[in-house]
């Protein structure tokens, strides 16, 4: 049983003398064969996260100004970067939104697959390529051997996906990162890629940190899930309490404006106003100019991530009478 | 058939594109994009269009803005014959169906300011405007769309995503239209902007008795706007009825499969609904299945889908229209 803890982990970008904070004092804790998923809107700093926890950040702009990312005990954050490669890519794999930009277009997809166990694990050529068959096979490729030598160009949306898939599983990590991983796909082909992670996880009890602005979808596979606002957690709770009694304004106004069955014909309710932009970050409480209960203190003081009675975690001055109002 | 309610009738509406290879560019083959639609609009309502991506929805809609050229069939609108029409007559009709475009960032031209933007319509169409009114209807516009007139010479950079997407919407407004083609208006937007802009597109549908074509691929969008609902796939309508038709009493297995896939923002309904995983890709365009299109990956085909071509009309499985020889209501799904 392994555990991944991310613990006040800062990102900041400097850009021409502007400071840029993406993410500010993100915690959570995974252990494996739990899926925890990191729900945000554009430039709530859920991918920038995720990047650094793979040490995939550039490094300037991006610095990594706090915190620490721990692998069963271990902070990858003070180790050196060939001993942290180590856990990451072997222990810590990620896939992305955009399968076909992710992938190398001039290699083809077996060998793209074949050569994370022959730099990893330092399989022969032979050996590697039956592995990597194995893997396309494992993640549902029809016709997998005759089509190992395939480019990536040559697979659908869908497919190019599953390859992804089958280089982030070739090393057996602990953990998977998946951004966005079915954003760019069509609803028909989400649901295969959404049931074979499902499968996969079952399988292997990999933990999963799933990263997705998309309700629906975090209702389907989250154990437990943590909500982000400009660059901070705002709520984290097991998927069922959060759909059920969000303790955060801003979680309530993401349930109460998508459409649902029961509102046909009725106007949604709209959370006013747009995301911040990360270089303008409102004072105090960063939602407070969008929140229908803010008060003077919420624009003056910043309220922290705290626990609330029920093990939840919240981080509004008004956590309990959220709750209070919609139970 | 023509018929007065009718705002758009799409009678075998037809759009291949031709695949040419070689130096003789001689044609090998065909994309066939929109392949023998019919549908109808009526007068003050939403017609919702689904379908996935490939599946020619935007193509329809090029065509119904006489963007593109039909290889064959009609598209009327008050019984006219769209693509017969040019010159003057084709400018006046441009003024009558307008549209608004997904992506709020790549439809805006960022050189010009919002005023220029919303305005631009009345110099093509110097008549919609009285002389010197223009400002003045530019900053009505605005106000409609929930913009602060103020902001007239601001460009579009200066404004979200959502705002942007106001400012489309208040462009395709200027000529007064009675048809709204609105593709994908909202799938660019944060999920908590998506809503205002709902909001603000029912709210003037009513105030200025606006017939819309909105087409989407997000199911629970479709569902709360549209009084009628049409399911494309591979060029065809396979499946249309009001939205409590299609939504509860789905017939198509392609509806049912789309329904069932899309998930459900709630926790405690996971492992409850039975969820039909389709096997593969939608097929090419340009060389679909034979008879059914939906064949190779339906559970229910047999010998007969590959052979027949089922027609859209109403089977004795279902009250409404389907293009399935084994239309049925059940399997019931769950959505």
């Amino acid at each position: 049983m392994s555990q991944l803890d991310i613990d006040r982990l800062s990102v900041e970008f400097r850009v021409r003398g502007q400071v840029i904070r993406a993410v500010d004092e993100l915690s959570y804790s995974l252990s494996s064969g739990q899926t925890l998923v990191l729900l945000g809107e554009s430039g709530s700093g859920k991918s920038v996260s995720a990047l650094a926890v793979m040490g995939l950040l550039e490094t300037p702009p991006a610095v990594i100004t706090g915190g620490e990312i721990r692998f069963d005990g271990t902070d990858l954050l003070a180790l050196s970067r060939k001993q942290a490669r180590s856990f990451r890519g072997r222990r810590i794999s990620m896939i992305f939104q955009d399968a076909l930009s992710a992938l190398n277009p001039v290699l083809s997809v077996g060998f793209q697959i074949a050569e994370m166990m022959r730099v990893h694990e330092g399989l022969s050529k032979a050996d590697s390529r039956q592995r990597a068959i194995e893997l396309m096979e494992r993640v549902r490729i029809p016709a997998a051997a005759k089509r190992f030598g395939d480019y990536p160009h040559e697979f659908s949306g869908g497919m190019r996906q599953r390859i992804m898939i089958a280089m982030a599983l070739a090393l057996s990590p602990d953990f998977l990162i998946a951004d966005e991983p079915t954003t760019a796909l069509d609803v028909t082909v989400q649901a295969q890629i959404v049931a074979l992670l499902g499968e996969l996880r079952q399988e292997t009890s990999m933990g999963m940190v799933l990263i997705t602005h998309d309700l629906g979808l975090a209702a389907d596979v989250a154990d437990r899930i943590a909500v982000m606002y400009a660059g901070r957690i705002v709520e984290a709770a097991p998927a069922a309490d959060l759909y059920r009694a969000p303790a955060h304004p801003y979680t309530a106004g993401l349930l109460a404006s998508i459409p649902r069955a029961s509102r046909k014909g009725h106007a949604l309710l709209p959370i006013k106003g747009s995301p911040p932009s990360l270089a303008a970050v409102p004072s105090g409480c960063a939602f407070h100019p969008r929140c229908p209960m803010s008060t003077e203190r919420c624009s003056i003081e910043r309220p922290e991530l705290r626990t609330l009675s029920d093990g939840r975690t919240s981080a509004c001055h008004y956590a309990e009478e959220v709750s209070n109002a919609l139970a | 058939m023509p018929s007065p309610e009718n705002v758009l009738d799409v009678q075998q509406l037809v759009k291949h594109f031709p695949v040419r290879r070689s130096l003789l560019r001689r044609q090998t083959g065909a994309i066939k994009a929109v392949d023998g639609v019919d549908l109808q609009l009526r007068q003050g309502e939403t017609l919702g269009l689904v379908g996935e991506s490939g599946c020619g929805k935007s193509t329809l809609a090029r065509l119904l803005m006489a963007l593109e050229r039909p290889t064959s069939g009609q598209v009327l609108f008050h019984g006219e014959d769209i693509h017969a029409l040019s010159g003057s007559r084709l400018r006046a009709l441009r003024r009558r169906i307008q549209i608004i475009l997904q992506d709020p960032y790549t439809s805006l031209n960022p050189r010009m300011t919002v005023g220029d933007i919303v305005g631009e319509p009345f110099e093509i169409h110097r008549d919609a405007a009285p002389r010197g009114s223009k400002r003045t209807r530019v900053g009505e516009l605005l106000e409609v769309v929930g913009l602060d007139p103020d902001h007239v010479n601001r460009y579009p950079h200066q404004f979200s995503g959502g705002q942007r997407q106001r400012i489309g919407i208040a462009r395709a407004l200027a000529l007064r239209p009675e048809v709204v083609i609105c593709d994908e208006p909202v799938s660019a937007l944060d999920v908590s902007v998506q809503a205002q802009v709902i909001n603000l597109l029912v709210s003037l549908q009513s105030e200025f008795s606006l017939s819309y074509v909105f087409i989407a691929h997000d199911l629970s969008v479709v569902r709360h706007v549209s009084d009628r609902v049409a399911v494309m796939y591979l060029g065809k309508i396979v499946e249309t009825g009001s939205h409590a038709e299609i939504y509860d009493h789905a017939a198509h297995p392609y509806t049912q499969a789309l329904l069932s896939a899309a998930p459900e923002p709630d926790p405690e309904l996971r492992g409850q609904r039975s969820t039909i995983v389709l096997e593969g890709d939608v097929p090419s365009p340009a060389d679909p299945p034979s008879g059914c299109h939906f064949r190779t990956r339906c559970w229910l085909a047999e010998p007969r889908c590959a052979d027949e071509e089922p027609e859209l009309t109403v089977r004795p499985g279902s009250e409404h229209p389907t293009a399935c020889h084994f239309a049925a209501e059940s399997p019931k799904v769950d959505h």
